[in-house]
């Protein structure tokens, strides 16, 4: 066991886990912050997905201990009050079926946009290809990434 | 009617249980007004019946019984009730309820059948409490109820407004309601067919606890379990290593299954790692090549059952000028939800209380009454929002051992199944392979079929009364079931799911046979099922003839020789769709570019919800037809996570064109019949395109598939 001081969504956190915990289930069982999806646990699917200093990462398979000093962004500290310009596109296009894939999607499309403001649809099937939707839902999700991508 | 009755009349706290979680994310748009908590609401408002309550402040409290798993009923049947009652939808919260035998009928989600189960109730439920309300207003006015109309929660007279619904409710609750109301004209509807936002949208997109696996509560322990390999047993468990995972309080072994429990989850996914356990046998214990073997020798087995058998099938092959014969066979499937199985239980005393995930509340609660021998009445089951279904929550295994745990362990308990154990864990779609024979006479007409299906635990693996049934003057549907200790269950639109792809890829080879066009092949077949019928039909031959003709135009069937088609049709929960897939041909390479899709499932209450259906299920349908293989050695399955279980992807999915036949029937579901016929649309493309047939899935693991390099691009 060891001690941690995590940036999260703005505010520092102290916890005390084994080096090798996964920092989705430090945000999980630790902290409270489920929104941080579990669903393969081997960076297959992107349902855990958070920002590392603006970087979509897979949070199933990043110990604690590599976390550092980053700045780590979950689904909860996107923005205020659900506002950001992802989340907003993936209310007006209505994007979730279950909706157990969707805060790992929305995760990866605000860090994508920051990224590359203005993609082409290749460029958006490009980086959501790293997260699996099993509802299918891949034609609303690339729709959203591109409203957000017009709205912003 | 007396449903209603019996609600009203009923002024139950329908405010315990459930999920007291509103939907409002516009609060902002109206900031003038005073925005009640969701706990005042409920505590204020008047419940009219089991359905539907309505605050003095005129906000309308609706509870969906149904579980929600994608198919967004927690939106559309709070849709139906707010439309009869006339609801002003910005002023509607949504809640889930929690099981209650009492209230509500069929709380389950499978088989496509809440819509058509609950449609007519609903519109009573909102219907009856708008009667109230006039009544009412009536009273008050001194006027007939009659002279008043209703709009967006408000009560007008010659026009004017009189009063809003909230200032009706106290007088309306007392008053008594009536046998029978009456229910719009569809063409009157204001909210349903119109594209109402998700009521959850704003919690999904914010990280909210929404799901089974988000549940923690005081004095929670979580546990991992690990389940036998297919056909064993343990003989004995060395938990030394476990125990040693810091973070681990303790390892039990009950009922063939080891657990480990613990404060977190993590020390508990690598505590399972460190597990030694010696299995014996304790059944047969089977390979992949081991159910090949099965198949072909059950294919030639004398004694098959007849299920469906019509005319003189010996006599039509053997006078045959052609006779066709097809195998096709399809993987063990695991369903996979994104969200594992999992489950909460705190078995204290003679009292259960379980949350979690699962399409039958109803079921969990009766196999944790059977295996606690706890009476029904004692546990209490809440549904939490579920990360996907398919079939799989369907059975209470998940629920059960968690009720069972709690119980040796003496505390509340959280059972989360790694990705692994929810793959390895059982109850997948069934393998099954088929043999199909076609007799055409000189003018390569139809005139005998044989479908002999073998299943492994697929209980009956045809569907013998589907079409082609009634179409054909002799007939054969014969099945044999192979019992396997290798658990399955519904997946996704059960046999149908895999039947409907071979059966459209063998009537297309029959099409090509015989030298006529697909699409006339199928429509002749009708007519003379129509006109002809043979034996009993169970399919409705207009509404059926409806979705191909409506799938031909759409997809210009036919019209361009620069793109290769392929179609398919199947009726199956209720609701018939058809769909044609387009291959371009672009330097030599096939390339699948859309899916057209034309549904007729009466009508269409919810469009987002609908589209999402369609769309999902030709994604599902296509992605398990192309790429996932579920394989077996020595009782497990090789395939145990998404490295090697492929599903399909973004840059996988083709454009899709949905289309729907407005028959004017009463809605039927969706969840389910979209996915059945995609396989076979897409396979009978890629025949037009390349001339290879392929018989089995997944495609990519097939010889006849790997050298044709299909790319998949959207328009
Ligand atoms: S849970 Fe992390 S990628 Fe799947
Ligand atoms: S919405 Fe269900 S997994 Fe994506």
């Amino acid at each position: 066991m060891a001690n941690y001081n995590l940036k999260i969504n703005g505010q520092s956190h102290q916890v005390d886990v084994e080096d090798d915990t996964p920092l989705l289930w430090v945000l999980r069982d630790h902290l409270g912050l489920v929104g941080t999806k579990f669903s393969c646990g081997i960076a297959q699917c992107g349902a855990c997905m958070v920002h590392i200093n603006g970087e979509a990462t897979y949070s199933c398979t990043l110990p604690v201990s590599g976390v550092g000093s980053s700045e780590v962004t979950t689904i909860e500290g996107l923005s205020k009050d659900g506002d950001h310009p992802v989340q907003k596109a993936w209310n007006e296009i209505d994007v979730a079926q279950c909706g157990y894939c969707q805060a790992g999607q929305i995760m990866n499309a605000a860090a994508f946009l920051k990224k590359n403001p203005k993609p082409t649809l290749e460029e958006i099937e490009n980086a959501m290809n790293r997260n699996l939707c099993r509802c299918g839902t891949y034609h609303k999700i690339r729709e959203a990434v591109a409203l957000a991508a017009k709205t912003k | 009617m007396k449903t209603n009755r019996r609600d009203f009349l009923k002024v139950a706290a329908t405010a315990t249980g459930g999920l007291f979680i509103g939907f409002y994310w516009s609060g902002c748009d109206s900031p003038k007004m005073q925005v009640l908590t969701d706990e005042e609401v409920l505590s204020q408002a008047f419940n009219f019946n089991a359905y539907l309550a309505i605050s003095p402040s005129g906000d309308v409290v609706i509870y969906s019984p149904n579980p929600e798993l994608g198919q967004n009923i927690i939106t559309s049947f709070p849709m139906i009730v707010a439309e009869e009652l006339d609801a002003d939808w910005s002023k509607v919260r949504v809640f889930q309820a929690a099981l209650d035998n009492e209230k509500y009928d069929r709380q389950l989600t499978g088989g496509s059948g809440a819509m058509p189960h609950s449609w007519e109730r609903l519109r009573k439920a909102g219907a009856t409490a708008k009667y109230l309300l006039v009544q009412a207003a009536a009273n008050k006015l001194g006027v007939e109820a009659s002279e008043l109309t209703t709009e967006k929660g408000e009560v007008f007279h010659n026009g004017k407004k009189k009063f809003g619904f909230g200032e009706l409710v106290s007088d309306a609750s007392k008053l008594t309601a009536p046998d029978e109301v009456m229910l719009k004209d569809p063409k009157d509807f204001k909210i349903i067919g119109t594209p109402v936002k998700n009521v959850k949208n704003k919690e999904m997109f914010t990280g909210k606890p929404l799901f089974g696996l988000d549940i923690y509560r005081e004095g929670m322990v979580n546990a991992m379990i690990q389940r036998p390999p297919f056909g064993m047993k343990i003989k004995s468990v060395d938990d030394s290593g476990a125990r040693s995972v810091s973070g681990v309080s303790d390892v039990i072994v009950f009922n063939n299954n080891v657990a480990v429990v613990g404060e977190s989850t993590w020390p508990l996914l690598k505590a399972k790692r460190q597990l030694r356990i010696e299995y014996e046998p304790d059944g047969p214990i089977e390979s992949s090549f081991d159910h090949d073997r099965i198949f072909k020798e059950l294919l030639e087995s004398k004694n098959a059952q007849v299920m469906r058998k019509d005319g003189d099938v010996d006599a039509a092959f053997k006078n045959a000028a052609q006779v066709i014969t097809s195998e096709y066979q399809c993987p063990f499937l695991s369903h996979s939800p994104m969200e594992p199985q999992n489950f909460f239980a705190h078995v204290k005393g003679d009292k259960v209380e379980l949350i979690g995930p699962t399409q039958t509340p109803d079921r969990a609660r009766m196999e944790t009454s059977q295996l606690l021998g706890i009476p029904k009445e004692n546990i209490t089951l809440e549904l939490t929002r579920l990360g996907g279904g398919f079939g799989r929550r369907l059975r209470a295994d998940f629920v059960v051992e968690a009720a069972e745990l709690s119980k040796i362990l003496d505390k509340p308990v959280k059972v989360t199944w790694s990705r692994e154990d929810d793959m390895t864990g059982g109850a997948y779609r069934p393998a099954v392979r088929y043999r199909f024979q076609a007799a055409l006479d000189e003018q390569g007409n139809l005139i005998g079929y044989k479908l002999r299906g073998v299943g492994i635990n697929a209980g009956n693996a045809t569907r013998e009364n589907n079409f082609p049934s009634g179409s054909v003057k002799n007939l054969l549907i014969e099945n044999i079931d192979y019992k396997s200790p290798i658990t399955t269950n519904a997946w996704r639109a059960p046999i149908t799911n895999f039947l409907a792809y071979a059966e459209q890829s063998f009537l297309d080879e029959v099409a090509i046979a015989a030298k006529k066009d697909p699409v006339k092949l199928r429509l002749d077949l009708l007519d003379r099922a129509k006109n002809n019928p043979v034996g009993e039909i169970h399919y409705d031959i207009d509404r059926m003839r409806g979705v191909i003709e409506t799938a031909a135009e759409k997809s210009n069937w036919g019209k361009s020789k620069d793109v290769m088609q392929g179609f398919s049709v199947y009726f199956s929960h209720r609701s018939y769709v058809a769909q044609v897939a387009d291959i371009i041909m672009e330097n030599g390479q096939p390339i699948l570019k859309k899916i057209t899709a034309a549904t007729d499932c009466g009508v269409v209450v919810h469009p987002t919800g609908a589209n999402h259906q369609v769309r999902g299920g030709i994604v599902d349908g296509m992605g398990h037809a192309m790429f996932t293989n579920l394989t077996f050695e020595n009782g497990l399955p090789r395939q145990r996570n998404f490295d090697t279980y492929r599903l399909i992807r973004m840059k996988e999915v083709p454009e899709i064109d949905v289309h729907y036949v407005d028959s004017g029937y009463d809605p039927t579901g969706l969840g389910e019949p979209a996915l059945p016929p995609t396989g076979g649309a897409i396979a009978n493309a890629i025949f037009a395109a390349t001339g290879r047939r392929i018989r089995s899935q997944p495609f990519i693991e097939q010889k006849e598939f790997s050298d044709i390099k299909l790319q998949i691009r959207r328009a």
